[in-house]
């Protein structure tokens, strides 16, 4: 078993602290949830454990396995084993989803190995059908003119693709309709396992009803502030955030 | 991303080398009256080609260096200093590579010729310097009827073909550097394809520079009779000098009723050479002229290739990518002139500029009043990678009369520090990341050439975005 453990964690752009001392074990082999309220920093911490260079770590530590990735650039994190499957994923032009995923995996050999193209080519077939992407989807250019839907479902065929140890879903539920919910959360269920953990943050408890968590952390003012059991995500549902957030406010004398 | 740091020195070390050479022949630094003489008596060329090369240096002399709209860098050629004819070997190319001087052979081999031949090309051409040190064309091609041969050979074996459109379709004049190559030209090739003839495989020459304070002004000469077809590609590399190089050279395209001539160049010359071209297409009734031009490498590159429609139905197209890597400044573009009736022409145009690089467009169509359904296509693209990139472009279109169309469409973009995260995030190195996303930038161009071509450029663009981030 791995752990990715945050530990009291203090972040910032420029000014402005965003994560607060936050702390988090996520072992392989079980899906944590963080919720909570926009602004609360749950998509910085997605970032911040993919080391995006908008941010600075003030204190505080990030572990993969007992060791610290905080002096690593973003592509070794990945290839160590992080995959972020982000919000607002990025378009590439010109390059299409076949010859990008066949990059990043190459990029994964020791060098002078070359990647086999009919074994891949079998299995990004294998992952496409899984979450009922059509054929002609590998000679799209990554996430150009894509709709919501299909951002997202790209995302999760290349989480499939690279297998990672650990996953950070940021927000994967946003603009997909319920079909889509359901193809998405079927390839993440998919991809569960005794060899990774996931991290799956979300706004709603609607994602995790398909998507169902070991553990759910609500995330307030960019500090943990309530863990628990999947039924903490109905409470939410149920009673909203202000609950969460009252307490918060008053300790940190708003 | 931070803003990435380019070095200074961009690794492009396929072509960064060198043996040293005897010159046998060498007419020493500076152009003069005398410098021609010597060309033309090393040569053994007729009267007529001596008088046309005076003439065409007083034309050089008189223009003035174009810097009222050029860059100024030109004003730092010192053509006092450059060495304008040096051959080792003789005058005449060799037909089998085991005849080529040792130590030129060995050049061509590492910069991969002769394989290249074997593997898929219809005739190779070699020049080193001033003059071609191997040619060759394969038997079958040969037996069609085909021609290729240099310049200087053209010119006394076949007088009659070489006389009627050598200098017609770019006149001596035309441009400083037109004259320049006119008073000065050894090598380039000679092609003429006999009507109906379409040439299966391309035919391929490779410039090389070896020499320092060096001026190379090959001149080439293609025809293609009714109903021929031909693609001619071309690659040039030189090692890195601390001098200033001049390559200079003058391409002329004949495509008669019905023929379809495609030229392409894959240039990689090292940071010190000025190079300076004019390249122009004739195409009569039903003819296409498609140039297929990628301009990798030098320190200064002003190259418009053109195309007159003369005859009706005719096609013109300018495919081009330009790279302009740190210090460099690619200045290129199109020429469009409709002269007949529902003429079309297209160009597309992609830039890329990184570090301090400059990437220029300057595109002229022109279709006048009197003619009738004529149609251009103008795109140009360019994708500026640090902030300290530039990209300029300057169009000149006029299109008169009322039954003629032109579109014109113009776009600038910038990779973005948010999709190279992206790339990085899937595990990518930020040169990897800043690599693919050129090559995607180019990808529907790319997909035109011919394969080993396409690999060739997308190994250059890996070269050039390696050494651009720090």
């Amino acid at each position: 078993m791995k752990h990715l453990k945050i530990d009291n964690l203090h972040v910032s752009i420029g000014d402005r602290e965003i994560l607060r001392g936050l702390s988090l074990d996520l072992p392989t082999g079980q899906v944590h949830a963080i919720m909570g309220p926009n602004g609360s920093g749950k998509s910085t911490l997605a970032k911040v454990i993919a080391g995006h260079p908008d941010y600075t770590v003030t204190s505080g530590d990030i572990l993969f396995d007992g060791e610290s990735i905080l002096e690593m650039e973003p592509d070794a994190r990945a290839r160590k084993g992080i995959f972020l499957a982000f919000q607002y994923p990025s378009e590439i032009p010109g390059v299409t989803i076949a010859n990008f995923l066949r990059a990043a995996l190459q990029a994964r050999l020791p060098e002078g190995e070359e990647l086999e193209a009919t074994e891949y080519y079998a299995k990004l077939y294998e992952k496409m059908d899984l979450l009922e992407m059509p054929r002609t989807f590998t000679s799209r250019a990554v996430n150009e003119g894509f709709s919501g839907g299909e951002k997202k479902r790209c995302e999760i065929l290349q989480m499939a693709m690279l297998q990672p140890t650990f996953a950070l879903l940021d927000e994967t539920d946003s603009g997909l309709d319920i079909d889509a919910l359901k193809i998405v959360s079927h390839g993440v269920n998919s991809l569960r396992g005794p060899e990774t953990g996931m991290l799956v943050i979300t706004h709603y408890q609607r994602l995790l009803n398909y998507i169902v968590p070991d553990f759910v952390h609500v995330m307030v003012n960019g500090r943990i502030v309530e863990s628990g059991t999947k039924e903490l995500a109905l409470k939410l549902e149920a009673e909203g955030y202000d609950w969460a957030t009252e307490p918060e406010a008053e300790a940190v004398g708003v | 991303m931070s803003d990435t740091q380019t070095q200074l020195d961009i690794d492009r070390e396929k072509g960064n080398f060198r043996y040293d050479v005897d010159y046998e022949f060498d007419a020493g630094t500076g152009l003069n009256e005398k410098t021609i003489d010597y060309i033309c008596d090393v040569k053994g060329e007729p009267d007529w080609i001596r008088q046309f090369r005076k003439d065409a240096l007083k034309k050089f002399l008189e223009k003035p260096m174009p810097t009222h709209w050029a860059s100024h860098d030109l004003e730092n050629i010192i053509f006092d200093k450059i060495r304008y004819y040096l051959s080792q070997g003789g005058q005449k190319p060799k037909k089998t590579w085991d005849e080529v001087p040792e130590d030129v052979k060995r050049t061509f081999e590492r910069l991969g010729i002769p394989e290249q031949e074997r593997k898929f090309l219809a005739g190779v051409e070699a020049q080193f310097d001033s003059e071609a040190a191997y040619s060759n064309i394969k038997e079958a091609v040969g037996k069609q009827g085909v021609i290729f041969m240099g310049s200087t050979d053209a010119l006394k074996e076949h007088p009659e073909i070489f006389r009627k459109w050598f200098g017609k379709v770019i006149p001596t004049g035309d441009n400083k550097f037109s004259a320049l190559n006119s008073a000065a030209f050894s090598g380039g090739s000679f092609i003429y394809v006999p009507p109906g003839v379409k040439v299966s495989h391309p035919l391929q020459a490779y410039f090389r520079i070896n020499a320092e304070n060096f001026g190379q002004f090959e001149r080439t000469l293609i025809i293609a009779d009714e109903g021929a077809e031909v693609t001619y590609m071309e690659g040039c590399t030189a090692p890195k000098f601390d001098t200033a190089t001049l390559h200079s050279a003058v391409v002329e395209l004949v495509a008669l009723k019905g023929a379809k001539i495609q030229y392409i160049t894959v240039q990689n010359w090292s940071n010190n050479v000025f190079n300076l071209v004019t390249k122009r297409g004739l195409a009569m009734e039903d003819a296409e002229v498609k140039w297929i031009d990628c301009n990798i490498g030098s320190r200064l590159t002003m190259k418009y290739p053109g195309v007159v429609m003369k005859g009706r139905r005719a096609r013109g197209e300018v495919i081009s990518i330009a790279l302009a890597g740190d210090g460099q400044h690619q200045d290129t573009g199109a020429k469009m002139v409709h002269a007949a009736d529902e003429t079309t022409s297209n160009i597309v145009s992609k830039s890329i500029s990184v570090g301090t690089g400059r990437a220029t467009y300057r595109g002229l169509v022109k279709i006048p009043r009197h003619l009738k359904g004529c149609k251009n296509n103008t795109e140009c693209d360019a994708l500026l990678i640090n902030t300290s990139s530039r990209t300029d472009t300057y169009p000149a279109i006029s299109v008169r009369g009322t039954g003629n169309a032109c579109q014109h469409e113009a776009s600038v973009s910038q990779v973005s520090s948010e999709q190279i995260f992206y790339m990085q995030q899937r595990g990518l190195t930020e040169a990897q990341a800043m690599s693919l996303s050129v090559n995607g930038f180019v990808n529907d161009l790319v997909r035109q050439f011919p394969m080993e071509y396409s690999v060739e450029l997308k190994r250059l663009i890996d070269l050039e975005m390696e050494g651009s981030v720090g």
